[in-house]
């Protein structure tokens, strides 16, 4: 069902008193679930809930040939799917530019941030090195969920051994797994999307607040320096309200980033101890 | 009978045997046995077997009271969205009359919430209306969607669970059987904490005295919101 | 004698896997559920009834139940191309049939319901889970069915019949190999709604093979009835 006018414009009458429609503050994110290893078969899984909102991500590995100007780094794809499961605004099919777009954003905020060292996956330069490739699947939708795909991305990479790989074949023994985990950076990536509605900044919208959203920054960090930001939505920013965003974002980053950290680290010693 | 004897029971189930009961809805007779024909609470009440849904979407039945939103507009009405498996309509025809149909849009545009009856449900889809005192265009307020199934709680016997809510949060409150919930206080608060206590509800649909604990829930939330309680309720909804 | 006298999970010959269900899973949908056998777990989300677009696939006779099944790209131990192929197209269309006899849509012209399946781990027998799960949501959901379905697979390896499959089964090549069996059933009148066999076997063994899966979906039909009865206890 479509947000309607009226919903629009009492979270619009809200938000000039400061009050939202669930009585979180403007800046407040919801409650934040993670588990891991909800997938045996993949190298690394997690499944992600920020208030109804869901996402489950997996991590494959594979063997491939390097890039030829990064001949000894390993290479690293992105999918993320809004599939119908979530929402009866999604359908089956290709993905649609919402779901291309939120798979680009997480896939540059990983890689700019350096969070996987590359040159570490590489098996042998120019010719074997491996590729991390990591999926995306909606579950379900109350908004915010390209911010919770970040999360899950991050949790499932955390999750993720590598496999054995048989140098004599040049395969890799699917289903057979070392101890060895993905070369990750220290600190993990975060993904914060800023949405104008009418004078106000919000984060993690629910669907009617993003469905009454004008415009949108989005901003990948890691430890503290932003790799990544998209704007969208059709309207503009006044250049003060981006500045702003800029510096809060740094804020959020070091208010999350550690709880976030925990909370995976959590999950994932819980689902070794089952 | 009491919500204890409601017993859960499943599509296929036997849920009376023997031939002196009548099967009602979301039952059908199986030779001599009444079964049940979906998921639901069983209800027997005056020789009559019927499953009382739990989940599902809105069905229309004529004379309810139903928010809808405008989803198009055609030339001698508006195509209505009421969250229901049928397309439905709100002809011009079952306007007051000084609606002019020339420009349709002046009154009712894509995205506004009306207030309506419904008026006939067929095959080929819901007619509803307007006619009736008190129905049209909702210009102010919140709204929030409920399961329809749970209307029947929000409301409680004779009204008696939205009075309550009314009176405690100072609100206006419409209920559509549709479970879409139109909510009008003079304070922003005051419309959250009708949010609220709705949604206290809902959540615990299946809890047995929930007058009781609505009640006391309500209390402490005017306690700690420092709130005067008002004697006078005000409207009613069917 | 048979070679395949030995589980390789040391389960009994007509043992299934360990079962687990539940519903109301998916919060945005209206009916929803999940059901898994062992380490294959399948998900079901329900949208529906609702008006069918785009108008002409509307039916005026009554509404369209409409299946689609899809494993996760990471559920598999090499990982699957995203989005629909010819083999998750075919499991959609045969879960339909498995489904539709029990499905009343008869007040619902012109409607659609959506099926949505996803497999998130899988180990043999997804789309059993899946249709099990799809039972389940569309029961959740307040649809209106005759009964449930209930579905399991049934393998003959060499010249043993087993019931509920797994990968190591389904790969089983010593003697007569491996025949697989999926296959569904009213959870109350007990007729047949879905058959697909994969392998090499007899008329007589086949017979046996069906009364097999029948009897194994007793258990499976208990523990559907046992999830949707527990609705709303906590």
């Amino acid at each position: 069902m479509m947000v309607s006018n009226l919903t629009k414009q009492r979270i619009h009458d809200y938000l000039k008193e400061g009050k939202r429609f669930d009585n979180r503050g403007l800046l407040d994110y919801r409650e934040l679930e993670i588990e891991t290893g909800i997938s045996i078969n993949a190298e690394g899984s997690a499944r992600v809930r920020l208030g109804k909102t869901e996402i489950v991500a997996g991590v494959k590995l594979g063997v491939a040939e390097p890039y030829t100007d990064h001949e000894d780094e390993g290479t690293f794809i992105t999918t993320l799917e809004l599939v119908p499961t979530a929402s009866p605004k999604f359908e089956s099919g290709p993905p649609r530019i919402e779901a291309i777009e939120m798979a680009r954003i997480v896939d540059r905020t990983i890689r700019e941030s350096k969070y996987i060292d590359f040159k570490k996956l590489c098996i042998k330069k120019g010719e074997k090195v491996w590729s991390v490739m990591l999926d995306l699947f909606s579950m379900n939708d109350d908004g915010n969920l390209l911010d919770v795909a970040c999360i899950a991305a991050v949790a499932a990479l955390k999750d993720a051994k590598i496999p054995v790989f048989d140098e004599e074949s040049g395969r890799v023994k699917f289903g057979e797994w070392t101890e060895q985990k993905l070369p990750l950076a220290k600190e993990i990536p975060l993904l914060f999307t800023f949405h104008k509605i009418g004078d106000s900044v919000i984060v993690d919208p629910v669907v009617e607040e993003e469905e009454s959203s004008d415009a949108r920054i989005s901003l990948g960090l890691l430890d503290g320096k932003i790799n990544a930001l998209q704007k969208g939505n059709s309207e503009s920013f006044e250049l003060e309200g981006v500045y702003s965003i800029f510096e809060e974002s740094e804020k959020k980053y070091k208010e999350m980033s550690k709880k976030v950290e925990e909370n995976i680290d959590k999950a994932i010693k819980r689902a070794k101890g089952d | 009978m009491s919500e204890k004897d409601r017993e859960i029971v499943i599509p296929g189930e036997i849920i009376k045997e023997g031939d002196d009961y009548l099967p009602g809805e979301g039952t059908r007779r199986e030779g001599k046995n009444i079964v049940a024909s979906r998921f639901g609470l069983r209800d027997e009440q005056n020789k009559l077997v019927k499953v009382i849904p739990l989940s599902g979407v809105y069905i229309p039945r004529r004379g309810n009271l139903v928010i809808g939103t405008v989803a198009d507009i055609a030339f001698n009405g508006w195509m209505m969205d009421i969250n229901a498996p049928y397309s439905s309509f709100l002809p011009v025809a079952e306007c007051p009359r000084f609606f002019k149909k020339d420009d349709l849009s002046e009154y009712f545009g894509i995205g506004d919430l009306i207030a309506c009856k419904v008026d006939s449900v067929k095959r080929k889809g819901v007619d509803l209306t307007i006619m009736p005192r008190g129905l049209g265009k909702l210009e102010d307020g919140m709204i929030i969607q409920i399961n329809s199934n749970k209307v029947p709680r929000v409301i409680g016997k004779e009204g008696s669970m939205i009075s309550m809510i009314k009176e405690a949060t100072d609100c206006d409150i419409t209920v559509g059987q549709n479970g879409l919930i139109w909510i009008k206080g003079n304070k922003v608060d005051d419309e959250l904490f009708a949010k609220e206590a709705i949604l206290f509800v809902t959540e615990r649909s299946f809890v047995e005295g929930l007058t009781e604990k609505t009640e006391k829930f309500l209390e402490e939330e005017i306690k700690k919101r420092g709130k005067t309680k008002k004697a006078e309720v005000e409207g009613d909804v069917e | 004698m048979s070679k395949y006298t030995k589980r390789f999970d040391g389960r009994k010959l007509d043992e299934a896997r360990k079962i687990k269900a539940a519903v109301g899973i998916i919060p945005n949908a209206d009916g929803s559920a999940m059901f898994s056998f062992g380490d294959t777990i399948a998900i079901a989300a329900v949208y529906g009834p609702k008006v069918m677009h785009p108008q002409h696939a509307q039916n005026p006779e009554k509404g369209t139940l409409r299946v689609n099944y899809d494993m996760l790209t990471f559920s598999v131990t090499e990982r699957k191309r995203p989005g629909p192929n010819r083999r998750s197209q075919e499991i959609s269309k045969v879960t339909g049939w498995a489904l539709e006899p029990v499905v009343m849509l008869e007040d619902f012209p012109n409607t659609v319901v959506d099926v949505h399946i996803t497999i998130i781990q899988a180990n043999a027998s997804t789309r059993c889970a899946g249709i099990n799960a799809a039972a389940l949501a569309l029961a959740h959901a307040g649809i209106p069915m005759r009964e449930l379905v209930s579905s399991v697979s049934v393998g003959k390896l060499d010249k043993t019949i087993v019931v509920d499959v797994i990968k190591e089964e389904e790969d089983y090549e010593e003697g007569e190999g491996a025949t697989d069996i999926a296959m569904s059933f009213t959870s109350n009148s007990g007729k047949l709604t879905h058959l697909q066999i994969d392998g090499k076997i007899s008329a007589k063994e086949l017979k046996e093979a069906v009364e097999t899966g029948k009897n194994a979906c007793r258990e499976i039909y208990e523990l559907q009835k046992k999830t949707l009865k527990g609705v709303g206890e906590k």
